[in-house]
């Protein structure tokens, strides 16, 4: 008998139908993932297997049974006996999923304290082993200092380690390590592993296929609440039967899909009815027996009327088609020598950017890759003119751009523009589509009325982005929507320059996709220069002509971007390398 | 937190009290020069026709023939000094003035706090994220209490209590009895508006990350309450009560002449109607020294709950 | 380029017409009831505020005379309506100076360089640490008592602390997104304070306005409790108050009417201003 064993699974918060009929297994030492975008109904599964779907939630199922308990009747005492005890739960973001007024060590020491495993005097030895178990190094300091004081790598390991605290059977971890920097991603994916090695079931949430990739034993993979596609992890990845895995698997931009589309290309555009599949939309194959009648899963565990064929995967779709670039021209932007000090909150100053020099050709696009706080978003906010540097200097098309008063910079403003990371923040609240983008294009084209808003308009068009969200506020938008109206304002004044500062990393994969696709589309349209920065290898990879590596506020390594990428010149860029999940494929 | 940092911690604390208390006694300087009227004539009282030479020197001996600035510096000095001056009116000196009404304005802003905290913490842990028409009920009594002028509820309790009922006395601060309607008058519009903030808190803090992990270890509701979110919900709580607490001198204005209470807020009353200007003064840096020390005490707090804080 | 239709949420929820609370209409129909009465008290009672008839003094809430009279035998129903223009007068002018004072001092804080901002703050700072009933008294000490000072003193007394939410705001939004966002697009600098850090960084004052006006109002009718305020005859509920609390023991209508009028009005607009915040909140949370 399996560990976990759920059928016809489905939670509803209302009238809104989260999860539909989820059936899963999963066996001691086995990992199954559960990959899907955000809204898929990933987390509230994960969610309802902890009992934990939230107030307001109703959780139905045929069968809903972990190590012979019937969870199903579960009362609030008797689920207090099992979570944290038997089954345990890791999210995402250990800097807000710790509680970050306790010390690591009471965080940890918690569920042997709740669950009576332990006297007082236990409590403590067991508290070091365990954190030195998931890899924390020095663990009598790390017990008593607060979550803060840790990286993001070593509080997510003390996260796992409260979670495994009270050797639970089943680990189920939420997307844990999206936030986390690609070594430290790996580390974590490591300590996974080794706990699943030791006999832990594991249900690992993602939305990115390629994490999981080297991890699970099986995948499942979830659209609109309900599993469309489930089987072994090499199938799944090689073969793909249902159109969305497709689609998830061409949206990871590594090294085989560079120069080519990432998202599907031509959509059906079906309006999808609560009968049928909810995929519809989106699909490329659907016709109207998609629209309306739910399809019947068949022995692969596909839920698609039209299965791709087992072996020849790639096929049924659209062929992905390689996008044209033009070849650089002179010069744009040269920055020399440029040096950035600032101060830590204990006063000690660094070197947030030492030393960068960099030059921008007309037309090219060039990748700025490093982790968090390699100082890539202030060389980014310097090329932008936002940031003063404190030595070196910035040319633009061969004007002085740093060092010179705003006034002088002003004139020069529209041709330089940016793409953030959060639009959002980067929209007045106050003001709806029309006047974030009317405000740029009122810069350089029509200042108001009708000619300004048919400039709106056809700008929005540029993005795929349909003039009904006009009068729409941002906040009223889709992650990739958002992002979309960014970059139509960034086009507004024509510039010569867009800057873009992590500009996917915020998005699904799926929406990741699609926005690259529109960048390289609008960079052979308009020839564009982009700077375009990231912690993404992959992205990276796929977006640019040239590459900067950066570490510690300097340029390690530069170059042609196939060749960094392939024959890379320091030991830190192959580490980098090495631990994009699923590079070993590319 | 290392020790040179902590030094650098306390001077910069003790540079921004100085800072206030420095700023406000300027203040009160210069606004108390802007009364109109002749100081000598509030010292010898309404209708008092004293000869030229009397006011001369009464005028000399309080130096009020000097210019503003010698007699800003002088007041300075002597505020160094811990000299408060003399009151116009009452002809007695201010600290001995204050030092006298302290006590019983002290006992009923301690009392209506510890009332008002009491209420507001069992309140809000009682109703926050609990059922909705529950907590619709406790949120109207938390604004009916907070829209209620402490001056108008002294006198329901005082009609109710005193007159009709007889339970406790109509005036005065001479036994516990006589404190207990002033400090529930006070307290129930401070529990209002803390219950609130406080309730605000909680339900913040339980919808947090933190929160689901807590409940994923295999925690009780009351646990997850009690060891996680009621911390997190004592930052809003420890700045508010503070700000409060330093109000309470201006609520004790009105809580005492309701009540005919003796205390700091009568005195402050009868200073003011009597351009009483050093006695004004006095009470003016008092408020600010209490202002300061509470800000101290919850800077301190913060540093307690907050471990963020520590390294800033 | 195809258009994308999908993964939008709705645009706008239709609103259900239920969700009209009980509670919003009581605070609907007391609000209009307190604007009909400042505007035209007239309406509700053909007795005069300030007729006095002795025969009849002290006479308890009845047919004749729905609240009673007092010591005077003037209709305390008829000084409450009277009395609400004065009282709502000074709270809402008190609130309006408050929040253009504290507005001008915090923006001229944030955004008029280093010193201004040392000056300014260091001011601020020093009043702040003033109870709002203490800085009140000390200026009507200083202008004498009446309405207009009354409405001043409760204005200066409040001012403090909107200038410091003023400028903390407008040092938010100077650093925003959008702000830097237009820095790119080379907006000049008016342009850029006036179209966005000014609205911005108001939008969050006006908010608290509504319940500061609250506040003012329980200010305001606090001084004339204290005898600072309108003087006698005419009605003010705060100095009527001043007055009922001399009759607890024989006439407790004199002084609970008054109160209940301050407590329900500052309570209505108490109601909406949470509302209001709510909503706010809500709205720039996303």
């Amino acid at each position: 008998m399996s560990l976990l064993d759920i059928d016809g699974l489905d939670v509803s918060f209302g009238t809104v139908h989260a999860v539909r009929d989820v059936s899963l297994r999963l066996d001691r030492g086995e990992c199954l993932a559960l990959v899907g975008e955000s809204g898929s109904g990933k987390s509230v599964t994960a969610r309802a297997l902890a009992g934990l779907a939230g107030r307001g939630a109703s959780v139905t199922a045929r069968r809903l049974t972990f190590d012979g308990t019937d969870l199903r009747t579960l009362k609030d005492r008797a689920w207090r006996d099992i979570r944290g005890r038997r089954i345990g739960l890791v999210l995402q973001d250990a800097l807000v999923s710790l509680d970050p007024l306790r010390r690591v060590g009471a965080e940890i020491a918690e569920p042997l304290r709740t669950h009576r495993l332990l006297s007082r005097a236990e409590l403590r030895p067991r508290v070091l082993e365990l954190l030195s178990d998931v890899g924390v190094p020095e663990p009598a300091r790390r017990a008593d200092q607060y979550p803060h004081q840790l990286s993001g790598g070593l509080r997510q390991r003390a996260l796992i380690a409260s979670a495994v605290a009270a050797s639970p059977g089943l680990l189920i971890a939420d997307e844990p390590t999206t936030a986390l920097d690609v070594t430290v991603q790996a580390q974590v994916l490591s300590l996974l592993a080794k706990l699943r090695g030791e006999g832990t079931a594991l249900l690992l949430i993602s939305h990115d296929l390629s994490v999981v990739a080297d991890l699970a034993d099986r995948v499942a993979v979830m659209y609109g609440g309900r599993i469309v596609e489930h089987g072994p992890t090499d199938r799944v990845l090689r073969s793909p039967r249902h159109p969305y895995t497709r689609t998830l698997l061409d949206a990871v931009p590594t090294a085989h899909a560079k120069g080519t589309r990432l998202s599907p290309s031509a959509p059906s555009g079906l309006p999808a009815e609560p009968a049928g599949c909810a995929y519809t939309p989106r699909c490329a194959l659907a016709d109207d027996g998609c629209r309306t009648a739910l399809p019947v899963r068949d022995d692969h565990a596909t839920l698609c009327h039209h299965p791709l064929p087992a072996t020849t995967a790639a096929k049924a779709l659209p062929t992905p088609t390689v996008i044209e670039t033009t070849p650089p021209g002179r010069p744009l932007v040269v920055a020399e020598d440029l040096t950035k000090r600032y101060r830590a909150p204990d006063g000690t100053p660094y070197d947030a950017v030492r030393d960068v020099s960099l030059t921008l050709h007309r037309g090219e696009t060039l990748g700025v890759v490093g982790e968090s706080g390699s100082g890539k978003t202030t060389v980014a906010r310097v090329l932008l003119g936002l940031t003063e540097p404190d030595t070196g200097t910035v040319r633009f098309d061969g004007v002085p751009w740093t060092g010179v008063p705003e006034r002088a910079r002003r004139p020069l403003r529209h041709r330089v523009q940016a793409v953030q990371q959060d639009p959002l923040g980067s929209f007045d609240p106050r003001f709806d589509v029309e006047r974030v983008i009317g405000e740029a294009v009122a810069l350089a084209g029509p200042r108001r009325g009708r000619a300004r808003r048919a400039r709106v308009a056809e700008l929005l068009d540029q993005v795929g982005l349909s003039a009904s969200v006009l009068d729409r506020r941002p906040r009223e938008l889709s992650g990739g929507q958002r992002q979309r109206v960014a970059i139509a304002r960034a086009l507004a004044p024509a510039p010569d320059l867009i800057v873009c500062d992590e500009p996917v990393s915020a998005l699904d994969v799926s929406v990741q996709a699609q926005i690259l696709d529109l960048l390289a589309d609008l960079r052979r349209d308009t020839g564009v220069t982009f700077l375009f920065i990231s912690h993404d290898l992959g992205v990276v990879h796929h977006v640019s002509d040239r590459v900067l590596v950066m570490r510690n506020g300097r340029v390690i390594e530069s170059g042609d971007v196939a060749a960094v990428f392939t024959n890379p010149n320091e030991e830190y860029t192959r580490q980098l390398l090495a631990a994009v999940p699923g590079g070993a494929q590319a | 937190m290392s020790l040179p940092a902590l030094l650098r911690a306390i001077v910069k604390r003790l540079v921004a009290a100085l800072a206030v208390l420095s700023g406000a006694a300027t203040l009160a300087f210069l606004t108390l020069q802007l009364i109109p009227g002749d100081p000598v004539a509030v010292m010898l009282g309404p209708g008092n026709a004293a000869s030229p030479e009397i006011r001369a020197e009464i005028t000399h001996e309080y130096g009020l023939d000097r210019s503003p600035a010698e007699q800003y510096l002088h007041y300075l000095g002597n505020l160094l000094g811990g000299n408060l001056g003399e009151s116009y009116q009452l002809q007695r000196p201010v600290t001995d003035l204050i030092g006298d009404q302290l006590w019983p304005t002290v006992q009923l802003a301690l009392f209506a706090l510890l009332l008002a905290v009491t209420g507001a913490v069992a309140l809000a842990a009682a109703t926050a994220g609990r059922h909705p028409a529950l907590r619709a009920a406790a949120s109207l009594a938390e604004l009916l209490a907070a829209s209620t002028p402490a001056y108008w509820t002294g006198i329901l309790l005082l009609t109710a209590f005193s007159f009709q009922l007889r339970i406790f006395p109509v005036a005065g601060a001479q036994d516990f009895a006589s404190l207990v309607l002033p400090a529930v008058t006070l307290a129930l519009s401070l529990a209002g508006v803390l219950a609130q903030v406080l309730r605000e808190g909680l339900e913040a803090a339980l919808a947090q990350p933190f929160v689901v992990t807590a409940r994923a270890r295999g925690l009780s509701d009351t646990a997850v309450r009690l060891r996680h979110a009621l911390r997190h919900a004592a930052i809003p709580l420890v700045t508010l009560t503070g700000w409060l607490t330093g109000s309470l001198l201006g609520g004790a204005v009105l809580v005492e002449t309701v009540f005919g209470r003796p205390g700091i807020g009568a005195l402050t009353l009868q200073a003011a109607t009597n351009k009483d200007i050093p006695l004004v003064i006095g009470l003016v840096l008092l408020s600010a020294l209490v202002f300061v020390v509470l800000s101290t005490v919850i800077d301190l707090l913060y540093l307690v709950i907050d471990p963020r804080l520590r390294t800033r | 380029m195809t258009t994308l239709t999908v993964a939008a949420p709705p645009r706008r929820r239709p609103r259900l017409r239920t969700a009209v609370r009980p509670a919003h209409v009581a605070t609907a129909a007391v609000l209009t009831l307190i604007v009909l009465a400042a505007a035209f008290p007239g309406l509700f009672t053909s007795a005069s505020p300030v007729d006095t008839d002795p025969v009849h003094a002290l006479t308890a809430p009845g047919a004749a005379h729905w609240f009673g009279t007092d010591q005077l035998g003037r209709d305390i129903f008829a000084r409450v309506l009277y009395g609400t223009r004065t009282s709502v007068w000074l709270g809402l002018g008190s609130t309006v100076l408050a929040v253009a004072a504290g507005s001008v001092l915090g923006l001229a804080a944030a955004l008029g360089g280093r010193w201004t901002d040392q000056a300014l703050m260091r001011l601020v700072d020093a009043l702040l640490a003033l109870p709002p009933i203490l800085l009140g008294l000390l200026a009507v000490t200083i202008l004498g008592p009446g309405t207009l000072n009354v409405m001043i003193a409760i204005a200066v007394a409040f001012s403090p602390g909107y200038a410091r939410l003023v400028r903390a705001e407008a040092l938010v939004v100077r650093t925003s997104g959008y702000v830097e966002s237009a820095t790119v697009l080379g907006l000049r600098r008016p342009l850029l304070v006036v179209r966005h850090i000014v609205p911005n960084a108001l939008g969050p004052l006006l908010v608290l306005a509504t319940v500061g006006f609250g506040s003012s109002l329980i200010a305001a009718s606090g001084l004339s409790f204290l005898g600072l305020g309108p003087q006698p005859p005419s009605p003010e509920w705060g100095t009527m108050l001043s007055e009922g609390r001399n009759f607890l023991a024989t006439a407790w209508w004199i002084g609970v009417f008054p109160g209940a009028a301050i407590t329900f009005t500052a309570l209505s607009v108490n109601v909406v201003g949470r509302r209001a915040q709510a909503r706010f909140t809500r709205r720039t949370d996303g």
